[in-house]
């Protein structure tokens, strides 16, 4: 083995985050450009050139999100397990909006009739904002608790309802998740469609960008006035032990996910870099440098999703009603092996994909126009 | 508690949107390398047709994949809404090569369509082949990985149950990659996907022959599926995953059920060709017998025995007391007791812990359950005999259907009679579902056939469901069928209307519907050649 098993668990932890950002960074634009599809695109051929500038790449990029799933299938099964069976309705919701994803992008131009096209229009629409929102909706149940439970054969029992997953504070979350992505949509849209669309991108960016930053500040006000209710471990097995969520004690202290940023005082870097980020894509939206508006989000993106990760650490999938039963980033893992091997290939293959990803990106590089769309046989 | 109901609908569920994304995932593997070969002739004699072949062929791929990728998300959300505790329990092998499916092969199929369709004007053709290929590489990785884990569902190798931990973790990658019955079935499966595409380029292709348009194309077309699709079926029918039957003790059984074989009899056995499996009396009525050929095939040797399933129950019925000892084992050291001795017990009969497990259905403390109850818990362990037994028959029926259908092209084409033979090109046309009916009917004896297991010998399929009611499930399987039902109404619709189209689709101006078009409006000559 390369690593120790304590060291390969919170690299774990750090490489399902990555793959979470690098679902949001990726596939989040083809999910945003979704969001705004019914809105930017005033008329078929403006909508055509709005779908035509991720058609080349939202299936790859969708398979972040994928291959985040199978991650932590293989890393975090229990995770898995809980999570998949305890938020049925929504992951359900989840996947049937992904549905009219590929059909919606591969079918829609295949028949001139209005009424299909403008039925995938919102197919589409649908398929971006839905997913988009439930992550965050997801999010904020995180940070509420989950009222699941494991018995001692730790099968995970559910004990709320699909309609509990609706606090406030959660649709306040699913705000912030959604604009995020909207705003990275509108970014690639002023980056790559043709100049009248992308000029009303420039605009939605900003509204949305200004939005998504009121909501995360408003979530992280609502945090600390309201001292909600967090989970602190009084005491629990070694970190390199072998996983059993059962074998700590749990205890409910309001404030809780506050602590870890008077613990670990550098952990404040992430909401503070979320803020700054999110000005500086501001300003860069705003004199249309959308290249580098879209580094700089996709950084706002990172630091969003590190700071809801650093306040439920080492939590990452707590539970309100047992919580003993809360699954950590120790007592949630694979073994030793599975993780090593795990790690292996991730080391291999996903600076790989990186390569081969960005060589697409660069071949299909350039301002897509209605033009082109309109003589490529190809085209979606 | 859950109920019978819930296991009930989480199978059936789990069957619908499986043998859904079957219909798919077949025609995509095998199309993928028909679109490399095209291609490649078309980089080697640059002639305008192959690419014309290329492009076509790929527009109904496109067609077919975006389904293929619709239903596959299904698939993975799954196994964690509806099988949550198969998830935890076996999580640590079973995530692994899914996983590594993600990171290996469907980023790349999925990276590289995207330039398959946008990169023809942006990509020297060399480039353009390069990554046609590794789309098709992706996709058949991508069966690699999905049916390593299929395979250790079947034959659960490299893996041991931890106390500690309460599921099964992973002791050897290598042997979970190298599982024997992993690889036989990567290669049957790839193979009938390459039938399949081969199957339906030659269906198709047969229609524009009958038609009489388009015909230096669908000649070509038919060519090359010909070829390929010969080599596919003979692979199929060879490297028939029978061989892997002798393996594993839930592969063992499959094998007896299949072949509705009662009785272990002398080797080598004999293959039932017909009859009617009844399994009250635990007969095979009318049975018509090819001597020595079950042997065989099952086991590649004329002097080993094929266990019959009377023997296989007394066998399980002497597993399952083992494992009531395992399981009270378990208790104990789930509560504490972790003493040496009761460890060194435990690893002792902890490989016949799920047939301890079985009791469950019928006593959730396990331990206490009566004779009878053991008996019919070892009952359980064969699967529905009749269902298995036609339904192979039914695969090897069209296997060989197929196989005369790929000779006759194959020569027909090779002798330049084919435009002659318009009855054989009838048949070929009607005969494109046949693959999809071998494929399915296939998966019914592999994963029905894996019961009452859903991983064999170790974890019964009726643990492994989550804690759902049966109100959650119907509504997900009404919108499911409700759902899959319109998305296949679109394909089907999109996939008829372009494959009547032919290569007019592309709107080069050199294929039949155009050059009608052309001819009445313009009064161009009615031999535009076709340019090859």
């Amino acid at each position: 083995m390369i690593l120790d098993y304590e060291t390969l668990k919170l690299a774990w932890w750090v490489l399902v985050g990555v793959l979470l950002v690098g679902f949001m960074v990726t596939d989040g634009f083809d999910m945003g450009a979704g969001i705004l599809l019914p809105f930017l695109g005033k008329n078929d051929a403006e909508r055509r050139v709005i779908i035509n500038t991720v058609g080349p790449h939202w299936d790859g990029n969708q398979v972040w999100f994928i291959t985040a799933g199978g991650a932590l299938f293989a890393a975090w099964p229990a995770v898995y397990a809980v999570a998949f069976s305890s938020f049925y309705f929504a992951m359900m919701l989840v996947l049937f909006a992904l549905f009219f994803r590929p059909v919606g992008f591969d079918y829609r131009s295949k028949i001139a009739d209005p009424r299909w096209r403008s039925t995938w229009d919102w197919g589409l629409f649908i398929s971006g904002t839905v997913p988009s929102l439930v992550f965050g909706v997801a999010f904020g149940n995180l940070l509420l608790g989950v009222d699941f439970y494991l018995d001692d054969l730790l099968r995970p029992h559910y004990q709320g309802s699909f309609f509990d997953l609706f606090h406030p504070f959660a649709l306040l979350c699913g705000v912030v998740s959604l604009m995020m992505l909207t705003t990275h949509g509108a970014i690639w849209l002023q980056m790559r469609a043709e100049q009248q669309i992308a000029d009303r991108a420039r605009q939605a960016g900003q509204i949305s960008l200004i939005l998504m930053m009121t909501a995360f500040a408003a979530a992280g006000l609502w945090l600390l006035i309201s001292n909600m209710p967090g989970l602190h471990i009084d005491h629990m097995p070694a970190p390199d032990a072998l996983p059993n969520p059962l074998a700590k004690e749990v205890v409910t202290v309001p404030g809780a996910w506050l602590t870890n940023y008077q613990l670990y005082p550098w952990m404040q870097a992430a909401p503070v870099a979320g803020f700054v980020t999110a000005l500086i894509s501001l300003f860069l939206i705003r004199n249309h440098r959308a290249g580098l508006a879209f580094v700089s989000h996709s950084l706002t993106m990172t630091a969003v999703v590190c700071t809801a990760a650093f306040s439920l650490f080492p939590f990452v999938l707590p539970s309100r009603v047992d919580p003993n039963s809360s699954l950590t980033l120790w007592d949630a893992a694979s073994s030793h092996l599975t993780l090593n091997i795990m790690f292996i290939a991730a080391m291999i293959f996903v600076p790989i994909i990186l390569l081969y990803t960005l060589w697409t990106y660069r071949v299909m590089w350039g301002r897509v126009t209605a033009k082109q769309v309109e003589s490529n046989p190809l085209s979606y | 508690m859950i109920t019978e109901e819930v296991v009930d609908l989480s199978r059936l569920q789990f069957a619908i949107t499986a043998l859904y994304h079957f219909i798919f995932v077949p025609l995509t593997l095998g199309l993928a390398f028909l679109l490399v070969i095209m291609e490649s002739i078309y980089v080697m004699t640059r002639k305008q047709i192959y690419k014309d072949m290329t492009q076509f062929w790929g527009k109904l791929f496109g067609i077919n994949f975006a389904l293929g990728v619709t239903t596959g998300l299904t698939m993975e959300f799954q196994f964690g809404t509806n099988w949550a505790y198969y998830s935890h329990y076996v999580g640590d092998i079973f995530g692994a090569p899914l996983a590594i499916e993600g990171l290996m092969a469907f980023f790349l199929e999925s990276t590289f369509i995207g330039l398959f369709f946008f990169g023809w004007d942006r990509l020297s053709p060399r480039r353009h082949l390069m990554v046609t290929f590794f789309m098709a590489l992706g996709s058949n990785l991508s069966a690699l990985w999905i049916l390593i884990a299929n395979g250790w569902m079947q034959n659960p190798v490299g893996a041991e149950f931890s106390y500690e931990t309460m599921r099964m973790e992973m002791t050897s990658f290598a042997e979970l990659v190298f599982n024997p019955v992993a690889q036989v079935k990567f290669v049957h499966t790839v193979a009938a996907g390459y039938v399949t595409g081969s199957m339906f380029v030659l269906g198709i292709s047969a229609f524009y022959l009958l038609k009489g348009r388009d015909l230096p194309f669908a000649r070509r077309s038919f060519a090359v599926a010909s070829a390929f699709g010969l080599a596919s079926i003979l692979s199929v029918i060879i490297l028939g995953d029978e061989s892997g039957y002798e393996l594993g003790d839930v592969q063992k059984t499959k094998l007896a059920a299949i072949e509705a074989e009662w009785d272990t009899h002398p080797a080598p056995a004999s293959f039932t060709l017909f009859g009617i499996p009844n399994q009250e009396t635990m007969t095979t009525d009318y049975a018509i017998k090819i001597p020595y050929a079950l042997g065989i095939i099952a086991t590649r040797s004329l002097d080993e025995e094929v266990t019959g399933i009377k023997d296989l129950i007394a066998e399980h019925e002497h597993k399952v007391r083992n494992g009531m000892i395992a399981y009270d084992l378990l208790t104990k050291l789930r509560a504490g007791q972790t003493d040496e001795q009761t460890i060194a017990r435990f690893e002792q009969v902890k490989q016949d812990l799920g047939y301890g497990l079985l009791l469950k259905r019928y006593t959730p403390d396990v331990i206490d359950a009566t004779e009878e109850e053991i008996k019919a818990a070892a009952r359980d362990t064969i699967p529905n005999v009749a269902p298995l037994f036609w339904s192979f028959r039914v695969m090897v029926a069209c296997g060989f259907t197929m196989l005369a259908i790929f000779i006759l092209a194959f020569y027909f084409n090779a002798t330049r009679q084919l435009e002659r033979r318009r009855t054989f090109l009838k048949i070929v046309l009607w005969s494109i579902p046949l693959p999809w009916v071998a494929a399915e009917t296939g998966w019914i004896v592999a994963e029905y056939g894996r019961q009452p297991w859903s991983i064999g010998g170790i974890l019964p399929t009726h643990l492994s469901t989550s804690s759902l009611d049966a109100s959650s499930l119907y509504t997900s399987i009404i919108a499911l069928v409700a759902f899959y039902t319109l998305l296949l109404i679109a394909e089907m619709y999109l996939m008829f209307k372009y494959a009547r189209l032919g290569p007019s689709a592309l709107h080069t101006g050199r294929y039949h519907f155009e050059q009608a078009h052309q001819t009445k409006n313009t009064g161009a000559s009615e031999h535009a050649s076709v340019n090859v």
